[in-house]
């Protein structure tokens, strides 16, 4: 193990060569924690059953957030969740997820305990297994402490293909809840910013309000989770090269009081930090108020509204009313959301 | 009260819109205002008050974007010492991108300098507190704003005693700007919107030499109903009544200002000559270091060395004009064809606060 001091308590790059300590850490630690019948196998590729299913669902995403750990979750909530979400946005149920660790030598073991402890509640909770991983440590200072990246697959359960091409003039915007709280947990976890604030992120896998949705919804058009780059990224996605545009409405788009004082305070605008528990819903007006009703059922869709409708009075175009009755143009993110001077 | 939603009130907005639209009702001419402040260019677009406002009414976009008027050699300056050795970089976030004539500090962090975003100059301060082995300079570039605060990171060092810390100043006044700006016979400008928080440093009463040219001016919030008050105080005053200085913002203007910041600003700054980009050298547009202050001058220590005559932009580059009120951003050849937030030719481009920045992220 090691030689002095405090090392026996953290990651050596030895965890990550293949040989006895990697082998303890996968008996020890991984199986310990994520023991389900597949991964204890140990086998080089996860042998799965899919029953009944015509359709796949299958994603990969690498997780580099920092700080690993901030309120409302962690980077192993978040490589659940936001893999449990990319695959129920298609439609589909979550059913298996692959991990792979790339560890910073030096991280200490009882924080990737915690890192690992979160997503195996994470993926308990949500009924999802880990089922295959991996795990490297590389030099201190050749990774930001952790990077996680998953895989996911799942069986497609919605009837109908969920594309931007199904979507009409007149369909309705539908978000599950309040935007922008996960990029504001994580900038003020930084603590660079000396303010202490109780911003959470939202963090969550939104797949059983998503499919409840689904079963009661024929015609949702679309669907996507609007993280990185916030809801206007996500919207600027859908119009691009469409013959529609979308208009938003300021006043319906749910922010929570904390999360836009401390956008105010910093400058910087709501509608392009990232989300990583909302879900954005195109679907036809006669359907859109029932799907509002069903998410407000939810836990994770109290706040649930309808925030913008497509529209043939522009093309390729996102534009927003905003709070006093103006108009302008919601364009992608361009840079980093740096704040303004004065 | 928490002073974001009241003054976004779409009810109290669209009485103000229509008290503004019969003030101009059966007007057949232009109402050319320039807002001074970036920060009001850009509560202009981001709450759409041009859809507000009858199509007679333009606002001409001013020099108050403090990263748009630092001139190129200040940025090239900046990256040299961003290449010493032991050198920490810290700076607001806007100047990151501005290039200079071959690169920026945004490209030069990218290749290894440590250049760090800060939110103030304490911050910074903080930084040289924890890296004693280390130089830390600070890119001291804003208005009467920010000016005070940096006054008290360099009264805090020198109490503390603290050697590695220094700013390299690029500060500049507002008043001698829009002097000049008043004095320029090409532009028409029928009433000023001043700044909001410049004024509440400086105090209404530092802007009297405008009553020498006649010119409407109303110091403004930054929120849209501030504005859209002050663009009828504005029409008012120009309606009925002699041009005078009047304060929309009276729920943190005074007349006199804040005399404490006025106080630091007196005590570490000294008045000088300044190059602004695009409106050329204004003479007691600048603030400098005093004496006593010198050794947290980074021109100083590092002696740094400014072009003479100053480094020009590329010829198609507008943003002089544009800061002068002359032009607007799609005049510009480059505008949203070669320049744009990716590959920004220019600061006005570039700052968040800049004006091409803005018709580019809210254009209609």
């Amino acid at each position: 193990m090691s030689i002095e001091g405090d090392t026996m308590s953290k990651i050596l790059l030895a965890h990550g060569s293949g040989g006895r300590l990697t082998h303890d850490f996968i008996e020890k630690v991984i199986l310990k924690k994520y023991g389900n019948p597949t991964l204890k196998r140990l086998t080089d590729s996860a042998i799965l059953r899919l029953e009944k299913t015509k359709y796949l669902a299958f994603t990969t995403d690498s997780f580099v957030v920092n700080p690993i750990v901030f309120k409302g979750g962690d980077i192993g909530k978040l490589a659940v969740c936001g893999t449990i979400n990319d695959l129920a946005v298609c439609g589909a149920l979550p059913l298996y997820i692959s991990c792979a660790l790339i560890i910073e030598e030096g991280l200490e073991e009882l924080t990737l305990a915690k890192i690992l402890d979160s997503m195996a509640a994470e993926a308990k909770s949500s009924g999802v297994e880990i089922v295959t991983g991996d795990t490297k440590v590389v030099e201190r200072g050749n990774a930001d402490k952790l990077f996680i990246n998953t895989s996911g697959i799942g069986a497609v359960k919605y009837n109908k293909i969920l594309s931007v091409n199904n979507i009409k003039i007149g369909d309705r915007i539908v978000i599950n809840g309040p935007i922008a709280d996960h990029g504001m947990s994580v900038l003020l976890a930084r603590k660079e910013l000396g303010f202490k604030s109780e911003i959470r992120s939202d963090c969550a896998a939104l797949h059983r309000l998503i499919l409840t949705v689904l079963k009661k919804c024929s015609n949702v058009k679309f669907m996507r989770d609007p993280t990185r780059g916030g809801l206007a990224t996500t919207m600027n996605e859908i119009v691009s090269r469409m013959p529609f545009g979308v208009r938003l409405f300021e006043e319906k788009i749910p922010l929570n009081e904390s999360t836009k004082a401390a956008c105010e305070l910093l400058g910087l605008d709501p509608l392009y930090i990232g989300n990583e528990g909302k879900v954005i819903m195109v679907l036809p007006e006669r359907e859109a108020d029932k799907a509002v009703g069903i998410m407000k059922k939810s836990n994770l869709g109290r706040r649930a509204a309808i925030i913008g409708e497509v529209t043939k009075d522009f093309k390729e175009k996102v534009i927003i009313r905003t709070s006093v009755g103006g108009e302008r143009i919601v364009d992608m993110l361009s840079k980093e959301a740096l704040p303004r001077i004065c | 009260m928490k002073y974001i939603d009241e003054y976004r009130n779409f009810k109290l907005a669209d009485k103000l819109s229509r008290r503004i639209h019969k003030l101009v009702d059966g007007d057949s001419r232009n109402y050319n205002f320039m807002e001074v402040c970036g920060t009001h260019t850009n509560t202009f677009f981001k709450f759409g008050l041009r859809s507000l406002l009858p199509k007679n009414i333009q606002l001409i976009s001013g020099p108050g974007c403090p990263v748009c008027v630092t001139d190129t050699s200040y940025i090239d300056n900046s990256i040299r010492l961003a290449g010493l050795k032991d050198i920490i970089i810290t700076t607001f976030g806007d100047m990151m991108q501005v290039p200079g004539s071959h690169s920026s500090l945004y490209e030069e962090r990218a290749k290894g300098c440590d250049i760090r975003i800060v939110y103030s100059s304490l911050d910074a301060l903080e930084i040289a507190g924890h890296n004693p082995s280390r130089e830390i300079v600070f890119l001291a570039v804003g208005f009467e704003t920010t000016a005070p605060t940096i006054g008290i990171a360099i009264l805090e060092a020198k109490r503390r005693n603290i050697k590695n810390f220094f700013i390299y100043s690029a500060h500049k006044l507002i008043p001698p700007a829009l002097k000049q700006l008043s004095e320029d016979s090409d532009i028409c400008i029928d009433g000023f919107i001043l700044p909001a928080h410049v004024s509440a440093i400086i105090g209404r009463d530092a802007y009297d030499f405008l009553k020498e040219f006649n010119i409407p001016a109303v110091i403004a919030g930054f929120e849209p109903l501030d504005m859209l008050q002050g663009i009828a105080m504005l029409l008012n005053q120009l309606k009925h009544g002699k041009p005078k200085i009047e304060i929309q913002y009276d729920r943190v203007v005074k007349r006199k200002g804040n005399k404490k910041a006025q106080d630091i600003l007196k005590k570490v700054f000294a008045v000088s000559d300044a190059e602004w980009r695009g409106l050329g050298n204004i003479p007691r547009s600048g603030l400098k270091l005093r004496r006593q202050f010198r050794n947290f001058d980074a021109e100083n220590y590092f002696k740094i060395k400014s072009p003479r005559p100053p480094l020009k932009d590329k010829k198609s580059c507008l943003c002089g004009e544009i800061l002068k009120g002359k032009n607007v951003p799609e005049d510009c050849r480059l505008f949203a064809r070669v320049c744009t937030p990716e590959n920004p030719k220019g600061p006005c481009m570039v700052s968040s606060e800049g004006s091409c920045s803005i018709y580019y992220k809210y254009k209609t």
